[in-house]
């Protein structure tokens, strides 16, 4: 048996007294896709930068091809053939696809000059050895978030790497990219280099990787190959807890308006006329593929699309949606898709964050009343489970898990009637999104509120709702119930519609 | 994309341009005279060479306000010794302002790139700094022409083309023209053809990770601060030779219209972007429009106005352009 490409034995790290990882080993093998699982702060990155020689460990010993390496430092950890993936890709937006896929060679090969022929020649060859199409000439910001991973990949794999590091790739990616994805990563694979994945999605972990290390709290809490595990395994050895996965039950109550119901309701161009009804206490799911029109049905009812067809009543009484001050007094609270750039201030506190929208009510002789706001702040913060105490901390400050909440309690503070997510657990790891699963669910129970929960993660649709509407392009074509659905069910269904 | 694209901000520039040029022939048809024009090329020379320097600041994501500080001190600091040493030439001369002007820039440099500091408020303090140096240190008395070196005046009066004007007088294109153009050749050329210069557009993309494909972002900092500081002393000297006077008090204001012609030039504000080809028609639009309010009967005080209004118009488009093209 030939030793592995790369082995960690018993590294431990801390930082300013804080301990990332303790005594970890971990081993990957020549051409194996190995995926590397664990909530956000379990040391994931912590680990994959050591592999990539960013930190140093304080103890353990770091092998590779079976020889120990005394010191590694990100060049001779480059020289070693390990290239990483970093999330935000480290590409140039506003230079070439050619410039951006040439850059690293030129500028390891210490040229002086520039020779645009070599320039497109080398970026040429790059894009056919993963067998991709792209404009060498476009821009990288012109380019969807899709083809920037590619051409970032294409850009890692001009080194002649052995071991791969991706982290969390498949965090902005539609279903079928991830498909894609896949392919080229098996296609790597095929080329003899090894891959690691980092990520904390549960069934693509179990799709692609062969073999699998989950980490919790510094250390190793599972390994082993990839088929010994199922989600349920999974998430038990990344969180140490079970959670139930069953789906919403909702009681009809008699004799009461509908919450929240469209007759109509149509955008030109955009949205064919939808009607579909939805109670209090309900938890209506919507999926459905890019531009299925899902978004803009929210932004509808947040009024931020002020020239819809149709109707639209609440409780009975038929609202004007025309304006998102409208929408607001109507009782509608959206939260945005993309939490880090619509819906949060992240330099400011928590509790500024929460009375975003209700300063208004906190309000007494046009002067703020800034006892009752930090009070009705801090209850808040404790009913949303927020971890810490300390409402005066920036939004920054806190995990992705626990921005969501402080996004989702801004709206409970002001007395909404229909709560609208969007995407609401994208990016946040399996415990802090089980605990905003419950909290929905106990919000429309017992808070007597309607959801529209849209999402492309097809297990929550199915575990956290009552009923499933699935868009396509711009129409309303299915509701169904969700006691009688399985997440594989709804995937085929979409899979049916692309 | 092609060279005559619209998406080209160059040729949107080009094509605003000559309907510029249209219409103030029309308003006055004087503004075609040879004269006219040749008056107009001259008058790019100094704020081209200005300009050019900006953009390389601009492109790798600074700004810098100091550079006319910076032309005044190498302007006075030379003539001065000159003076005193009784120093005759051109070459000389010439080398040391620009020699000055690029120490001074190393400094703007070691502030922002080995303190880490807003490039804004380190140029701020530079220009304030030196100008305050200059006046208090050095001396405040403008040199006239009947002091000022007769090799820079000789210099300076070179033309390319003379010609006889209406009762005997004289005009002609100023061969400063050409120091210029070659400027403009060798900063594209940098730009575009050395990996230094494609390390200027990289770290003005994306700092994070130009550092991770292996550009050194210290290197950039002072290369890119030193160039400015020494394409400034270069026009500042070129300037009191083409003016017959050295003011040390010269150049207030001028970083307004250089700035305004580099971003209306299609440069960015957010760095990673801009040309010298743009620059240059920047320059010269700008040149052009302030020289142009007398052709049309327009008050001289206007011209702040038409520069601030230039200044805002061009960076609410190019800031339109690039937030768009961010957000894809």
């Amino acid at each position: 048996m030939t030793a592995p490409l790369i082995e960690l034995r018993d590294v431990s790290k801390s930082f300013g007294g804080v301990r990332a990882l303790a005594g970890v080993s971990f081993a990957i093998g020549r051409g194996e896709i190995h995926c590397l699982a664990g909530e956000n702060g379990s040391g994931k990155s912590t680990l994959i930068k050591i592999i990539a020689g960013v930190h140093r460990p304080d103890a353990g010993t770091l092998r590779i091809d079976g020889r120990a390496v005394a010191t590694l430092d990100p060049i001779t950890a480059i020289g070693h053939g390990v290239q990483v993936i970093y999330q935000d890709f480290s590409l140039f937006p506003a230079l070439t696809v050619a410039e951006n896929l040439a850059l690293p060679s030129e500028v390891r090969a210490r040229r002086r000059l520039v020779s645009w022929s070599g320039v497109r020649k080398l970026a040429r060859a790059a894009l056919a050895r993963l067998g991709v199409a792209i404009d060498l000439a476009a821009t990288v910001e012109t380019l969807t978030t899709a083809e920037r991973q590619l051409v970032a990949i294409a850009r890692a794999l001009m080194s002649a790497p052995r071991l791969l590091i991706m982290d969390e790739p498949t965090t902005a990616l539609t279903g079928r990219e991830v498909a894609r994805l896949f392919a080229i990563v098996r296609d790597i694979q095929a080329q003899g280099i090894a891959v690691l994945f980092v990520s904390h999605k549960l069934r693509e972990m179990l799709e692609i990787s062969e073999r699998i290390t989950v980490l919790r709290n510094g250390a190793v809490a599972a390994a082993g190959a990839a088929d010994g595990f199922d989600e349920v395994a999974l998430t038990r050895a990344m969180t140490g807890q079970d959670f139930a996965a069953q789906s919403y039950r909702w009681m009809p109550h008699a004799g009461r308006a509908a919450r929240l119901e469209l007759r109509g309701l149509a955008l030109p161009g955009v949205l064919a006329p939808i009607d579909t009804t939805v109670e209090a206490g309900e938890i209506v799911g919507i999926t459905g593929l890019l531009g299925s029109g899902r978004t803009d049905l929210a932004l509808t009812l947040f009024g931020m699309r002020p020239h819809y067809h149709g109707e639209i009543r609440i409780d009975g009484t038929p609202v004007a949606l025309r304006s998102v001050a409208a929408a607001i007094n109507a009782g509608l609270a959206y939260v945005p898709e993309d939490r880090l750039t619509e819906g949060l201030f992240l330099t400011q506190s928590i509790h500024r964050n929460l009375l975003a929208t209700s300063y208004d009510a906190m309000t007494r002789h046009f002067f703020i009343d800034f006892a009752r706001a930090r009070a009705a702040a801090d209850a808040m913060m404790a009913e949303m489970q927020i971890t810490t105490r300390n409402g005066d901390l920036p939004v920054a400050a806190l995990s992705g898990g626990n921005q969501q909440r402080v996004l989702i309690g801004r709206w409970l503070m002001g007395k909404a009637r229909i709560l609208i997510l969007n995407g609401p657990t994208v990016g946040v790891d399996v415990g802090s999104k089980a605990g905003i699963h419950e909290r929905i669910r106990e919000l429309a129970r017992e808070g007597d509120l309607a959801v529209l929960l849209i999402s492309d993660d097809l297990p929550e649709i199915v575990q956290t709702c009552n009923r499933v509407l699935v868009m396509h392009r711009g129409r309303l074509v299915e509701e169904c119930d969700a006691a009688a659905l399985t997440d594989t069910a709804l995937a085929e269904k979409l899979k049916a519609l692309a | 994309m092609s060279f005559l694209s619209l998406r080209r901000s160059e040729t949107v520039i080009a094509l605003v341009l000559i309907a510029a040029m249209v219409l103030i022939g029309l308003i006055n048809p004087a503004f075609w005279s040879l004269s006219n024009l040749f008056s107009l090329a001259r008058s790019n020379v100094i704020v081209g060479l200005m300009a050019l320097g900006v953009l390389v600041v601009m492109i790798s994501g600074g700004i810098d306000v100091s550079f006319p500080a910076f032309a005044v001190a190498a302007m006075y600091l030379t003539i001065q010794a000159m003076l005193a040493w009784d120093w005759h030439g051109v070459i000389g001369p010439f080398a040391l302002a620009s020699a000055i002007g690029l120490a001074l820039g190393l400094v703007n440099a070691f502030f922002v790139s080995g303190l880490r500091m807003i490039p804004l408020i380190v140029t701020l303090g530079t220009a304030a700094a030196v100008r305050g140096a200059l006046l208090g240190l050095v001396g405040t008395s403008q040199i006239n022409i009947d002091r000022m070196p007769k090799e820079l005046i000789a210099f300076g009066n070179t033309t390319l083309i003379d010609l006889a004007g209406p009762g005997g007088t004289h005009f002609g294109l100023s061969a400063m023209i050409v120091a210029y153009l070659l400027a403009a050749v060798l900063v594209h050329l940098f730009l575009t053809r050395t990996l230094l210069g494609r390390g200027v557009f990289a770290l003005g993309s994306a700092a994070e990770a130009a550092r991770r494909v292996g550009f050194n972002p210290t290197t950039i900092v002072f290369a890119v601060y030193g160039l400015a500081g020494a394409l400034a002393g270069f026009a500042g000297l070129l300037h009191g030779s083409m003016i017959w006077l050295a003011n040390p008090r010269d150049f207030v204001g001028v970083e307004l219209d250089v700035i305004a012609a580099v971003v209306l030039g299609g440069a960015s504000i957010f760095g990673g972007r801009g040309s010298v080809l743009g620059t240059m028609l920047g320059v010269f639009m700008l040149v052009m429009v302030s020289n142009s309010l007398i052709l049309m009967h327009i008050a001289t005080t206007w011209q702040r106005i038409v520069v601030g209004g230039i200044i805002i118009t061009a960076t609410t488009v190019t800031a339109l352009r690039d937030r768009r093209q961010i957000a894809q």
